[in-house]
């Protein structure tokens, strides 16, 4: 299941919610993503950007990949777009698996992929201005071993 | 055919969306057009490095073909998660 929306969520509940609606599965893995501050440490707020209609096809098609890798009883992807600040949750992925092992790595796959192909854009602003999060070569780097 | 520009190549480019009639048969040639046009897209996509491009809304190199495309997307390199 993928979501994109500019509302807040709760990370518990969605993740009680995701772990009512697997069945067959031992294990579920979890990650999320938060706004971090700039090194300055002055970090207004966060600006995402996306390319709607992409953004779902993308993520969906990052999960199915996953699913057709390992054997998972559920994929969960949810993704904020819009101003956030510092501390707020930014996104969360989680898998489930009969055993640990595909949950973890499924998990790992999903936010690899996602970090450079899906189609968002982070912009950080302080009393500077804008700033265009660059994206990193490591970022890249982590697909290649998948 | 649609064109959308996002994040700061839709500030170079001063619009996130616009109709082109385009003879261009792959992304890049429809590239070098729009860098022909003015010095804002000469600027926006002086380095293709930092280019990425989707026909249709998924994700392709900058060689596709462009032909019988509705939609070409030009972004930088994408940073979620």
């Amino acid at each position: 299941m993928i979501r994109v929306q500019a509302e807040p969520f709760d990370m518990g509940a969605e993740l009680t919610r995701f772990t009512g609606s697997v069945s067959g599965a031992g294990a579920v893995v979890s990650f999320c993503g938060l706004v971090r501050d700039v090194a300055s440490g002055d970090l207004d707020r966060m600006v995402i950007e996306h390319y709607p209609g992409m953004t779902e096809k993308a993520l969906a098609g990052i999960a199915d990949q996953a699913r057709a890798r390992w054997s998972l009883a559920g994929v969960f992807v949810l993704h904020r777009y819009g101003e956030m600040r510092p501390g707020e949750l930014i996104m969360m992925v989680a898998t489930a698996s009969r055993h640990r092992a595909d949950a973890f790595a499924a998990a790992e796959f999903l936010m690899d992929y996602l970090k450079s192909r899906a189609p968002f854009w982070k912009q950080e602003i302080t009393a500077d201005g804008g700033q265009w999060v660059a994206a990193k070569d490591e970022d890249e780097a982590a697909l290649r071993r998948w | 055919m649609d064109l959308r520009y996002f994040a700061w190549l839709r500030e170079r480019i001063g619009t996130g969306h616009e109709k082109v009639e385009t003879e261009a048969t792959t992304v890049a040639e429809l590239i070098e057009e729009l860098k022909r046009r003015d010095e804002a897209y000469a600027f926006a996509f002086s380095d293709l490095t930092a280019i990425r491009a989707a026909v249709d809304q998924d994700l392709v190199e900058l060689d596709a073909p462009i032909t019988g495309a509705r939609e070409v997307a030009f972004f930088p390199p994408m940073t979620g998660g």
